[in-house]
């Protein structure tokens, strides 16, 4: 939870250097943390990564060079900061021309440390701003119908159908891969609005200070880097509706500015004095436990019961198997058509596997393996082997023997399994999301590849 | 435990001086100030080298004297305080803790070469003394360069701010002061 501020790793041997360097970057929001020596940073390395390593030149045992040479073979998307005395700035030098971003010397200018952090900042959320804009081009359409005879979602059906007319708030609340963006889209494409825009935001994806500049816009000069003004997705959306998903994921800064904005119906772009008001219906989804969140002091009640107007619940696929059938004939319906082939049939013993398996990652998985049966598959029907469950194990003689290539591999397959949901991968890898975007840009791995 | 902020002059430090910081806090938010009685001038953080005073030694100091009946203890100092990475600090706070460390030093006009000016550095100081507050109260920097929690890393940057918090700082600010303050009396 909430681990888009930038990691930190600290490598300097002395105490006192690294604690109080690691306290004046929490004040910022960072998350820290600390190694004692070049051995301690690499040995961290092997299950933790991080955006910025400030590293110190002179250490006993591995300095600095050696330490970074074998951080940035580990950790190649890590960008580095040499530490240094006066005495060794030339070799601070010859670290800049091996790799380090910049170098800084000891003890350092407030202001020296303040801008170079912020430009490596600024500096990896544009990366990240192209990986996401990528991934969003690479995205096919989602069905657009949600589909359903059973009980729970015939419920579902009739809430979307009276709180759509009106200009209420929804809290959508679902695991992932349940639609619950194509719940906020039925909602607005049922509502007055409908001819206005729909605009979605994916607040888990975006690190906080992007966020808020997403959300809200920002002027001209209002923080470095802000060469023009901008407009916030709140004013995109204006008279239309805007769906912030992933809700439970936003930090409490954040949460307070858009508390605000639903309370007021005005904003104040980031460095402006103007009042904007605008007139946005706000539909919010989470696969978090909200209530569970405001016990821990992670998520504000206020802003919950703001956004907790009226709740919709989409229920897992493993609680409606009946509505199996009806998406497997949707999805395959879709496919053929995109991958222009006659429309086939699926075999009663593969559907006996469908609807026998437990769908961890909902309609989204099940539309992935409708695909994937279709692009492999040769026959007039999907057969039981052309899903991944009967997938014979393979061969230990036919994997990669590099850690490297067998990691890449892994992430690649359960990317795959997720249909590029981030955070369902991440959850699955057990690892956080930026840490998985590191990975993706580390391995250049790229929808579709696998 | 009560909603008041201790302030504690560390060596010499003018009375009306801090009666008027004091004044200043009080007017913005529903705090009671009170000016406790002064600490020595804290040579034990003294470093040779850098003719400089450890912040993080005087704060830890702060902490073994912080008396129990406030709800946040603030030391004013007039020399010039560091961390060991740093070249200076205006001003140390534990994060979500009791205690702050404030310089003067660095805010005199007189610093900068310029006249002395004490309505500017009472002003200078007030934002100063705020910054803290959030940190301790659990506050991160602001990117709004209008807000009092703007991390000031230079005299500008604490001249430019206002002497308040912008709305989701002071939001967050009045946020965790209620859970501090109910925590502390259930």
């Amino acid at each position: 939870m909430m681990t888009k501020m930038p990691r930190i790793l600290v490598v300097d041997d002395e105490a006192a250097m690294r604690q109080s360097l690691r306290d004046w970057l929490m004040e910022d929001d960072y998350e820290v943390d600390l190694a004692s020596s070049g051995e301690d940073a690499i040995s961290m390395a092997r299950d933790r990564s991080w955006d910025i390593i400030l590293l110190d030149l002179k250490m006993p045992g591995m300095d600095g060079l050696e330490t970074m040479s074998r951080l940035k073979k580990v950790i190649p998307e890590a960008e580095i900061l040499m530490m240094t005395a006066y005495g060794s700035i030339d070799t601070a030098v010859q670290a800049m021309k091996e790799g380090a971003f910049d170098y800084l010397v000891k003890p350092f200018d407030p202001d020296e440390i303040d801008m170079l952090i912020k430009k490596i900042v600024a500096h990896k959320e544009l990366v990240l701003e192209n990986i996401l804009l990528r991934k969003k081009l690479a995205e096919r359409h989602q069905y657009d119908e949600i589909i359903g005879k059973g009980d729970a979602m015939q419920g579902v059906f009739d809430l979307i159908s009276r709180v759509a007319p009106t200009d209420s708030t929804v809290l959508i609340t679902g695991e992932s891969g349940t639609g619950k963006e194509l719940i906020a889209q039925a909602i607005h494409g049922n509502s007055n609005r409908c001819y206005m825009p729909f605009i979605a935001v994916s607040c888990g994806a975006l690190p906080d200070s992007l966020l808020e500049s997403e959300l809200f816009g920002y002027e001209k000069g209002a923080f470095t880097g802000a060469e023009n003004s901008k407009k916030g997705r709140f004013e995109m959306a204006n008279k239309g509706t805007l769906f912030l998903d992933e809700i439970g994921d936003i930090s409490l800064k954040t949460q307070v500015d858009l508390l605000r904005v639903l309370q007021q119906r005005e904003l104040i772009r980031l460095g402006s004095e103007e009042v904007i008001k605008i007139d946005v219906r706000i539909l919010a989804a989470t696969n978090r436990d909200l209530q569970k969140a405001i016990k821990e002091n992670r998520f504000r009640e206020d802003l919950y019961y703001r956004l907790n107007v009226i709740s919709i619940h989409v229920p897992p696929l493993r609680e409606r198997k009946e509505d199996i059938p009806l998406l497997v004939k949707a999805f395959i319906e879709k496919y053929c058509l995109e991958l222009n082939k006659e429309v086939v049939k699926i075999a009663p013993s593969a559907l006996k596997l469908l609807l026998g398996y437990e769908w961890p990652g909902n309609v989204r998985e099940l539309e992935n393996v409708i695909e994937r049966a279709l692009v492999i598959g040769s026959g007039k029907e999907i057969v039981q082997e052309d899903l991944p469950f009967s997938r014979k194990e393979v061969e230990p003689s036919a994997l990669p023997k590099s850690l490297r290539m067998m990691e890449k591999l892994h992430i690649e397959r359960i990317l795959d399994e997720s249909d590029w949901n981030i955070s369902l991968a991440a959850r699955e890898l057990d690892i956080d999301r930026q840490t998985l975007y590191n990975k993706i840009e580390k391995y250049q791995i790229r929808r579709g590849q696998a | 435990m009560s909603n008041c902020i201790t302030i504690c002059p560390i060596g010499v430090v003018e009375e009306n001086f801090l009666a008027r910081i004091s004044k200043c806090i009080e007017k913005h938010h529903d705090l009671v100030c009170k000016i406790s009685p002064g600490m020595e001038k804290p040579n034990y953080a003294y470093d040779e080298r850098r003719g400089q005073y450890n912040s993080k030694l005087i704060l830890k100091h702060l902490i073994k004297c912080c008396p129990q009946d406030t709800l946040r203890f603030i030391g004013v100092t007039h020399v010039d305080l560091y961390v060991p990475i740093l070249k200076f600090v205006f001003g140390l706070a534990q994060m979500e803790g009791q205690c702050a460390v404030i310089s003067i030093h660095r805010l005199r006009p007189q610093f900068y070469n310029l006249p002395p000016d004490p309505d500017l550095l009472v002003a200078r100081v007030e934002k100063t003394v705020l910054h803290e507050l959030g940190h301790s109260l659990g506050l991160t920097h602001c990117r709004d360069r209008r807000c009092v929690m703007y991390s000031s890393t230079r005299i500008e940057d604490t001249d430019f701010k206002r002497s308040d918090y912008c709305p989701t700082c002071f939001e967050l600010f009045r946020w965790r002061l209620d859970k501090c303050l109910t925590n502390a009396n259930p």
